[in-house]
């Protein structure tokens, strides 16, 4: 066996409490009921040769190599498919066996293409090491008819599919329909003329497939296999690390040879994951390495100037130099610094430190801001922890679930694959988001509810589902009782029993008529196991941390939270939102989620970090944007984050930016928001450092280096030489040290360290005496702020309302194959599948503006204009257009407003009231930013030139 | 009032809102003044306060009892 594949027991593992013990060739085998003789013979070193047979799939029985004897039974059966009973004995290596393997693999090979058979091909091609198991040395005849002349298709960016290696063992159909879920692969025909069809025969890319790569893995041959496997051969050592992309967090196995990378394939034994990956994770991680990298330290004096490559030591000192000057003259709290979600814990912890420790104040955010602040003020506030309470893994044991304001298969696509198989199993979804999502309908899932809430009143519809649950008797008033503040309940009970929050009430608001809001609410509170999964469509609203609450109630009252199968789950959109509030990057939290404010608390940080540091809250996000308009707040340093894309109000910003004297921007590439900076630091991608992400589950997971920062340092020794430029060193020689410092200092991370990480995989928080291996379940038996808190929300319509001016509602959203601002997927070619930004609009309302699909459409609100081409879909409701945010040409943010959630002051980039029009040409803002962009990319080329020269 | 007060009016505004559905007295207008410390950093109280004693201009009821209990807790300089 490759030694750098994982091991593969054949068929999957079972969790009976039965055991079976049976003899395999004259050993003793003691295994769960249900296993295979198969799975059971591989677990314990024992060979089996295999075809069809792989452990992330349920047996097949087709391929026949995989024949034992078995005492007292006739026949030679496929172990694959026979379990293992008590007392079996089974025989796998016999001349009668030997035999029969031989004759079944010398016929595949005859129909196996000569240089593959040859020359083992890729040498990932499993064919030949099961020919060299059986004994075949030789194939005496070609068979007469062969698929050798079969087309390859080549079609999708990344792998390739060549038919005259396939043997039609279905492993690649079954992973697709099993594991992934989109059902784009069958096997048409009968015996020698069978061969693999993709959707209605078409080319992979133009075929309903969203290049997962499940079918890839999953084939024996090399009949699926990736491009770069063709092109650089097979990899020889492997490295385990994590994605940087999404919340789901999947564990990746960087397959190298020598130094480079040759792919990245998902590790069966990573607990996010299990094996299975998307597209972005699984291929599009060639960004790391694109042309448009930048790799040198650069400053200017003003955003018209050229460039200037210069040393780490000059960048540094400049940054350094600027921002004791600027608080020289306006003031210490002149200055602050953004975190990014897709930096490690690492990372994020070391640039809070350094604005609270150096900078001297508390003006630290990070990204996390514009998308989860409400859940961590929301869930904070009601149960005691502003994270998630399960596992994925959770998931299995849950009946019904409700998915609001999320988009799983798109944005978070592993865990919308494992929820589609689960809707497959029988559990039932309510889902409650404005647009119709996959999950409402597709092939083999659909929905049990829909509510196409209008956008913005998702309070309205929590509020609604409450009242159903208590007026209808359906309250778990014992768990209540038990767990819960009981005068608190009492007040909310009285407030959400009142007729003006039933669904007839608010029929008129959410537009949700009442029986379906009746049926939904039955469904989740009479079932046993009822677990809520939401996203940025709950939190992004001037009521998002009101929603959170209202979900922490719904959850509260039908006894949902404390047990495997129900819970709170927030799904994160980036791969480190988790891990970046965890770290202390809010202008008002030390790490941990506790108050600046707090003289205990404080205490502790100014002795471990030998420095005074200041009680006061800081500027959030969006506060240092309106400081910058009034002149109070002048510099800035952003790591990893593209501001002047992804945050609302783009002019708002960009204008910001522009009146800010120092703009320090560290990233991979010179992004938007480093158009506007003085000093630029390079960045590394993940592959080329280590750290941690922790994931929507609370899971912290480790990243690891594959490859040396192409810019010579890594992100967190970038941070630590400009605190050490601006008097304050922090001295670091791994970042396991500074995971060291955060488990000192922060009790729900006591336990965790580097090694430990090592030693369990991956380790869930609260990890630390009372929990040493971490928690996937919280708050079982009590909750984390001791009784769980009811709270009144009252459903306050946003201030952003449509009008005879702006008639429609924009929200917006992600797409599978393209990331947030994009910086990293649209520089792959992932392109392929998703060009740019559309703006998807109903039937009714297109023709109502004469707009036809395609056609090139002016979105107007009271921030600004862009120009999209439109999508003509029932997909969106009437009165509803959606688009999403992938591209800055786009513009999506130049119309979305600065309202934001009461508590946090999370943008509302969900409700945008908006006017559409057909349009002849790029909107002015768009013909400004291309004049600018085309300025700026060109003042960096000018830099680069120059020291060619 | 310029976009700064007015900006924080409306925020202001906004956190009385959820807080004005409390039952005591206390927790609205002590919620509303509670929240504008723990998250507001302080040129924004300060500007706040401002606009207070230049006659707090479209501010809610409760709102402007939350800010003039920060008023009165403030230390004269
Ligand atoms: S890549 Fe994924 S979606 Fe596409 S055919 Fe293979 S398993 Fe199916
Ligand atoms: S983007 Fe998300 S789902 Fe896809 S591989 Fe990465 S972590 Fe997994
Ligand atoms: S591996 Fe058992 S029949 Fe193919």
């Amino acid at each position: 066996m490759n030694p750098n594949k994982e091991a593969d027991f054949g068929t999957p593992q079972r969790h009976s409490t039965r055991l079976v013990t049976l003899s395999i060739d004259g050993h003793s085998v003691t295994v769960p009921a249900g296993t295979s003789v198969m799975h059971a013979a591989l677990a314990s070193g024992i060979d089996i040769p295999k075809l069809c047979a792989t452990d992330t799939l349920e047996a097949f029985g087709s391929c026949r190599v995989c024949l034992v004897e078995i005492e007292n039974r006739k026949g030679y059966p496929a172990s694959c498919t026979t379990p293992a009973e008590e007392g079996m004995k089974v025989h796998t290596q016999t001349a009668k066996l030997g035999d029969l393997r031989r004759g079944v693999m010398e016929l595949y090979m005859s129909d196996h293409p000569a240089d593959c058979r040859d020359h083992a091909g890729s040498g990932t091609c499993e064919m030949h090491g099961v020919a060299h198991d059986v004994g075949l040395t030789e194939v005496r005849y070609e068979s007469g008819r062969t698929h050798l002349a079969a087309k390859v298709d080549a079609s999708n960016p990344y792998f390739q599919f060549d038919p005259a290696k396939c043997i039609v063992c279905s492993r690649c159909v079954r992973a697709c329909d099993d594991i992934q879920g989109t059902f784009a692969l069958t096997v048409e025909g009968r015996a020698f003329d069978s061969r693999i069809v993709v959707s209605a025969d078409e080319p992979f890319l133009d075929s309903e497939c969203v290049s997962c790569g499940a079918c890839v893995q999953a084939c024996p041959t090399d009949a699926l296999v990736e491009k770069s496997v063709v092109e650089m051969g097979a990899p020889d050592r492997v490295i385990s690390t994590t994605c940087a992309y999404c919340g789901v967090g999947c564990g990746f196995r960087a397959e190298m040879k020598g130094d480079e990378l040759v792919r990245m394939v998902p590790e069966k034994a990573a607990k996010a994951n299990h094996g299975h990956s998307c597209v972005k994770g699984r291929f599009a991680w060639t960004y790391a390495t694109h042309q448009d990298r930048m790799t040198k330290p650069m400053i200017r004096e003003r955003i018209t100037d050229p460039w200037r490559v210069v040393s780490w030591d000059e960048a540094l000192q400049r940054a350094a130099t600027e921002f004791r000057r600027i608080q020289d003259k306006y003031g210490r709290g002149a200055i602050g610094g953004i975190t990014s979600s897709r930096c490690s814990n690492e990372e994020t912890y070391l640039v809070q430190k350094m604005v609270r420790a150096a900078f001297g104040n508390n003006n630290v955010d990070t990204c996390a801001r514009v998308c989860h602040s409400p859940t961590g003020y929301g869930l904070k506030t009601t149960i005691g922890e502003s994270a998630g309470t399960q596992d994925f893994d959770s998931i299995d044991r849950a009946d019904v679930i409700i998915v609001m304001g999320a988009n799983p298969t798109d944005a978070h696509p592993v865990f919308g694959s494992r929820l589609k198989q689960r809707v497959r199993e029988g559990m039932k979804v309510i889902v409650i988001d404005p647009r119709a999502i996959d999950l409402v309908r597709v092939p083999n899932v659909e929905a049990a509810y829909h509510l196409a809430t209008k956008p913005g009143t998702n309070v309205a519809i929590l509020n609604a589902l409450a009242h159903v649950v208590v007026t209808e008797g359906l309250a778990k008033e014992a768990y209540v009782r038990e767990r819960c503040e009981w005068p608190a309940y009492e007040a909310w009970r009285t407030f959400i029993s009142d007729p003006a929050q039933s669904p007839e009430a608010m029929e008129a608001v959410t537009g949700v008529p009442a029986a379906q809001v009746r049926g939904a609410a039955r469904l989740y509170a009479q079932a046993g196991n009822a677990a809520i999964y939401y996203g940025l469509g709950v939190t992004e609203h001037s009521q998002g941390s009101t929603a959170v609450m209202g979900i922490a109630n719904l959850a509260m009252v039908t006894g949902n939270v404390g047990r495997i199968g129900v819970g709170i789950n927030p799904l994160r959109g980036q791969n480190n939102v988790q891990g970046s509030c965890d770290m202390g990057s809010f202008p008002h939290e030390l790490p941990g989620y506790r108050h600046i404010g707090d003289d205990v608390v404080r205490k502790q940080f100014e002795d471990d970090w030998k420095v005074t540091l200041d009680p006061e809250p800081g500027l959030r996000i969006p506060n240092m944007f309106d400081a910058a308009h009034d002149g109070s707040f002048r510099a800035l340093y952003c790591q990893g984050e593209d501001i002047a894309q992804s945050d609302p109000n783009t002019a708002h910003v960009t204008a910001a930016l522009r009146a800010m004297e120092c703009v320090v921007v560290q990233d991979i590439f010179l992004n938007e928001t480093a158009k506007y900076a003085h000093v630029f630091l390079p960045g590394t991608s993940f592959l080329e450092k280590d750290g941690t992400f922790t994931n929507s589950e609370r899971r912290v997971s480790r990243i690891r280096k594959v490859m040396e920062p192409l810019c010579g340092m890594a992100d967190w020794e970038v941070t630590c030489a400009l605190s050490k430029a601006l008097g304050y060193p922090m001295d670091y020689a791994h970042p396991s040290e500074i995971m060291d410092e955060i488990a000192r200092l922060t009790p729900t991370f006591t336990g965790v360290s580097y090694k430990l990480i090592d030693e369990l995989g991956s380790i869930q928080w609260p990890c630390n005496e009372a929990a040493p291996e971490g928690t996937p379940t919280m708050h079982i038996g009590e909750f984390v702020r001791g009784k769980g808190q009811f709270i009144v929300t009252e459903y306050v319509p946003t201030d952003e309302k449509v009008t005879r001016r702006y008639p429609l509602l924009m929200t917006t959203g992600r797409i599978l194959s393209q990331y947030n601002v994009g910086a990293q997927t649209r520089r792959t070619a992932n392109v392929a599948w998703y060009a740019e930004d559309l703006l998807e609009i109903h039937p009714h309302d297109a023709e109502d503006r004469g707009i036809r699909d395609g056609d090139a459409v002016g979105v107007a609100s009271r921030a600004g204009e862009t120009v999209l081409r439109a999508r003509v879909t029932e997909r969106v409701q009437p009165g509803v257009v959606y688009t999403t945010f992938h591209f800055p040409e786009a513009g999506s943010n130049v119309l979305t407003t600065e309202n934001s959630d009461w508590a946090t002051n999370c943008p509302e980039y969900k409700v945008t009231a908006v006017q559409v029009s057909r349009a002849a040409q790029p909107s002015d803002w768009q013909k400004q930013f291309q004049r600018f962009s085309d300025e700026q990319v060109g003042l960096a080329e000018q830099a680069t030139e120059a020291l060619a020269r | 009032m310029n976009d700064k007060h007015h900006r924080l009016v409306s925020m202001a505004n906004q956190i009385s809102q959820f807080f004005e559905s409390r039952p005591t007295e206390e927790e609205r207008v002590g919620g509303v003044a509670d929240h504008i410390i723990r998250f507001w950093d302080p040129r924004m109280r300060k500007a706040i306060l401002e606009h207070l004693a230049a006659g707090g201009d479209g501010l809610r009821d409760n709102a402007r009892r939350a800010i003039e209990r920060l008023a009165a807790a403030q230390q004269p300089a």
